[in-house]
């Protein structure tokens, strides 16, 4: 077997077993919450009879260990169970609005990956002059200021002063592409300048690293441009650095959305999650947590492995 | 009249450095350098570190390496004062007239990268041929190069290849666009005496059959001697002297010539054997993970006061063996004493005496000391460790360690980047000193430095052991290092000793294969070496 089959799949089992562990972790921190389901469900003025009877239905009774089995199982079998305020089934429901937050994500990372690396380049390439500080400069403050002071300064400017977007960002399914994508426009624009400094900046720091080295001479002594340079041989030793900031943040697309698309009344994941947290809607609070973890988890997995994957010496052992 | 290819006129090349703790400021590397170098021959420049070789060869591409700047002079190259190109004249001359060999090509060949893509990556981007006519180039300079499987070692990675096929690789890559001149930075510095042989050999030939001129960077006399038709002394960014081969050679005018051609000079007559003081017994030993042994069944005694030589090139398990005696690599099998006693085999149940009468001087002394320690306070910490030594004691014993040592009241409160190579070397061999230690453990401890500031660290170590009666394993792949200090040797190849004994014993013929390829290997100081070695070489192999 080449060793690099093995490699790989160590990670893969790896990233199996913490998604594993962190589903523990979710379940025994929604135990300790203070407060009861059925108590929640019912208000302060439920008999105890009544509640007896829905902790019972609830299985609530059961030891700890083997509710978590329970539901372990049944979620690697797709079945993340029943919302306890609106008894409708979690994965049908989480579907759509999953496939809702990933479009965003898709379309946010689809602009903001390559423009981050070309911006990185760039600012690399011009390391301590003028487009190298603009670059920085312009991505610094993007990234200090609050998402959701950004996402009223764009919506203000482009949907109130200019009214090229409509101000909220609500989906259907019957929409057309075009109409879907119009009506994400400003999120989109949000959640790139929020993730664009990280990664610009990673690429120009892992670049200037890799600028350095020895081999980096040679290719100024063969006489090629400082353009081809970076992009044929400072880039390709600087992935690995560069490719696991890319996945943190096409994680933080994912999972870290909450106040965008609370900002644009936007129907994903994040108003899903924060919907049920204020219910107490636990079961819902469980699958939101172990879909976002296993997202993160998968992500930084597929990071590490591109990174073994683009090391030539792991690629052609000796 | 022959024609000139490269004529440099009164260069002056600066520099900016920041010094701890003082302004930035600027700093004259080379001044007033002028020399010439016709078409097709082989200009050797030699010196130090700091005497701006490599500084001088970069000029003539028109190249300063960081923050290295030519601010004066003229540079001509084929006709025109290339110092007055802008950037895209200057990358149409890189690569295509002049190209370089740099010292470590481990380090200058992009990783990412097969070396094919980087053999012919200038050529192409000159446009001087189409790609399969390049790679074809490519194949015939690596077959003339003596590669192995000069078809396929293209497709290979950097990293797949030894350092000796890498460096001729790189000298294929410079050979390609078929320049007018080459420069070689060291290339075959880094490589075992072993190795550099045939690399010199396989320059030495590339050079001649192709006709291109070059330029020759070493610190090592002895091997531009074997390549250059004309030599440059530098030292300090100055030219000290210039003139043929022979002359410098056989006839130098200056003295700091002299001094480099008669460097190796150190007298060192050997000891009588006696009881020793450490018994390496059939030790065995193996890196954790892997399946072979680096160090099987190793036995080598070492007298007090006399120095034991382990010589051998990478790989051959000489430091391996220096871990092993130390303890941070437990041996599998085998017993070690020292001075009577027998060592356990891992360094965290040895007693605080077997630690400190065993010290260990190694080859970087710059990463053996805390950057932020002043002297002091490195030499005082084994006094303190081991002798509680405190304040005003401990000093005064610094200050004497200091001054065996041969280095002033001055040097006390300074930190290690405040000294030179040789200087930090000597700090950390009165670190090794204060301990008191029955012997010490000189891993590579001169290969790092210049070959006149080596000779006083040697004779330093002599007299040291002379004064205070310890004894060394010294540790080397540099014979010459070896006649100087040594009273027995231990040849060492694949992690087995192959030849030990006194050192005239080992010196002396009949040799087994090893030690006469390695002896032979050595380059000497005297015209045609190289041609008479690879000649004998061949009559050998052809006579088998």
């Amino acid at each position: 077997m080449h060793p690099i089959v093995k490699l790989l799949s160590q990670r893969i089992a790896l990233g199996l077993l913490l998604i594993i562990a962190t589903s523990a972790l979710i379940f025994a921190g929604t135990q300790i919450l203070p407060g009861d389901v059925a108590q929640s469900i019912l208000g302060q003025s439920a008999t105890p009879e009544a509640l007896a009877n829905l902790r019972e239905e609830l299985g609530l009774n059961e030891p700890a260990l083997s509710r978590y089995f329970d539901w372990l199982f049944g979620a690697l079998q797709g079945d993340l169970g029943t919302a306890l305020t609106n008894g409708k089934d979690i994965a049908t429901s989480m579907a759509s609005r999953l496939a809702n937050t990933l479009f965003l994500a898709f379309w946010a990372a689809i602009i903001a990956v390559p423009l981050a690396l070309i911006l990185g380049l760039v600012a690399a390439r011009y390391a301590g002059r003028w487009p190298d500080k603009l670059i920085s400069g312009v991505t610094l403050a993007t990234i200090s200021l609050p998402e959701f002071v950004v996402g009223y300064i764009v919506m203000y400017i482009l949907a109130v002063n200019y009214r090229l977007f409509p101000s909220t960002s609500v989906i259907y399914d019957s929409m057309s592409l075009l109409e879907k994508l119009n009506a994400i426009a400003m999120p989109v624009i949000v959640l790139v300048l929020v993730v664009l400094a990280h990664m610009m900046r990673m690429t120009r720091a892992a670049i200037l690293n890799v600028m350095q080295s020895a081999y980096i001479e040679t290719a100024e002594l063969k006489g090629l441009r400082p353009a081809t340079i970076i992009s044929r041989h400072a880039f390709p030793n600087a992935i690995a650095p560069v490719v696991n900031v890319v996945m943190l943040n096409l994680a933080y697309l994912v999972v870290g959305v909450v106040v965008v698309e609370v900002v644009f009344v936007y129907p994903g994941m994040g108003q899903y999650l924060v919907d049920h947290v204020s219910k107490r809607d636990v079961p819902v609070v469980q699958a939101c947590g172990l879909v976002f973890a296993a997202v993160y988890i998968g992500l930084n997995i597929l990071a590490d492995m591109i990174a073994i994957l683009t090391n030539p010496r792991l690629r052609h052992p000796k | 009249m022959p024609e000139t290819l490269l004529d440099i006129k009164n260069l002056k090349i600066e520099a900016t450095v920041y010094p701890p703790g003082e302004d930035p400021h600027d700093i004259t590397i080379v001044e007033g350098v002028s020399v010439s170098l016709e078409g097709g021959k082989v200009l050797g420049l030699i010196g130090e570190s700091g005497a701006g070789k490599s500084t001088i060869g970069l000029s003539a591409m028109a190249y300063g390496r960081g923050g290295v700047r030519i601010t004066g002079g003229e540079v001509t190259l084929n006709g025109r004062d290339i110092l007055k190109l802008g950037p895209k004249a200057l990358r149409g001359l890189r690569g295509r007239e002049v190209t370089y060999v740099a010292q470590s090509a481990a380090a200058s060949f992009n990783p990412a990268k097969r070396l094919m893509e980087q053999v012919i990556e200038a050529t192409l981007k000159h446009g001087l041929c189409s790609r399969s006519e390049a790679e074809a180039r490519a194949v015939k300079l690596f077959r003339k190069l003596g590669l192995p499987n000069p078809e396929t070692i293209g497709s290979r990675y950097p990293h797949q290849v030894s350092g000796g096929q890498l460096q001729r690789v790189m000298t294929a890559m410079a050979l390609c666009p078929e320049p007018s001149l080459v420069i070689f930075d060291e290339p075959t510095t880094a490589l075992d005496v072993t190795t550099q042989i045939d690399v010199l050999a396989a320059i030495k030939e590339a050079i001649r059959d192709t006709g291109v001129a070059a330029l020759y960077i070493t610190h090592d006399l002895a091997v531009v001697a074997q390549v250059s038709d004309h030599i440059l002394v530098l030292r300090n960014g100055n030219k000290v002297e210039y003139g043929p081969v022979k002359q410098i050679i056989e006839d130098p005018h200056e003295d700091y010539t002299r001094a480099l051609v008669s460097v190796r000079s150190i007298d060192h007559e050997e000891k009588k054997p006696a009881e020793p003081v450490l018994r390496v017994d059939n030790v065995t030993a193996r890196y954790k993970g892997t399946n072979f042994d680096v160090l099987s069944n190793v036995s080598v005694d070492v007298a007090p006061g006399q120095t034991l030589a382990i010589v051998g090139e990478s790989g051959s398990g000489k430091s391996t063996l220096a871990r092993a005696i130390t303890g941070l690599l437990p041996p599998s099998a085998g017993r070690i004493t020292f001075a009577g006693r027998t060592l356990t085999p891992d360094l965290k149940t040895r007693s605080i005496d077997d630690l400190r009468e065993l010290q260990m001087i190694y080859q970087m002394a710059d990463v053996a000391m805390n950057p932020r320690q002043t002297v002091g306070t490195i030499i005082g910490r084994p006094l303190e460790f081991y002798f509680g030594m405190r304040g005003e004691e401990k000093r005064k014993r610094v200050q004497e360690l200091l001054d065996q040592i041969e280095m002033g009241k001055g040097f006390i409160d300074r930190y290690p980047a405040e000294l030179s190579g040789g200087q930090k070397q000597r700090v950390c061999i009165a670190r090794a000193l204060a301990a008191k230690p029955k012997l010490i453990i000189c891993d590579e401890v001169t290969s790092a430095l210049d070959p006149l500031v080596a000779d006083g660290i040697l004779k330093l170590l002599l007299e040291l052991q002379a004064q205070e009666g310890v004894a060394y394993l010294f540790i080397t792949h540099d014979l010459a290092t070896v006649k100087a200090i040594a009273d027995s040797i231990a040849v060492m190849y694949r992690g087995k000793v192959v030849r030990y004994g006194p050192k005239t014993q080992v010196l002396t013929p009949p040799f087994d294969d090893y030690t006469d390829l390695l002896l032979s290997s050595v380059p000497e100081m005297r015209l045609g070496w190289l041609e008479h070695v690879i000649e004998t070489r061949k009559m050998e192999s052809a006579g088998n």
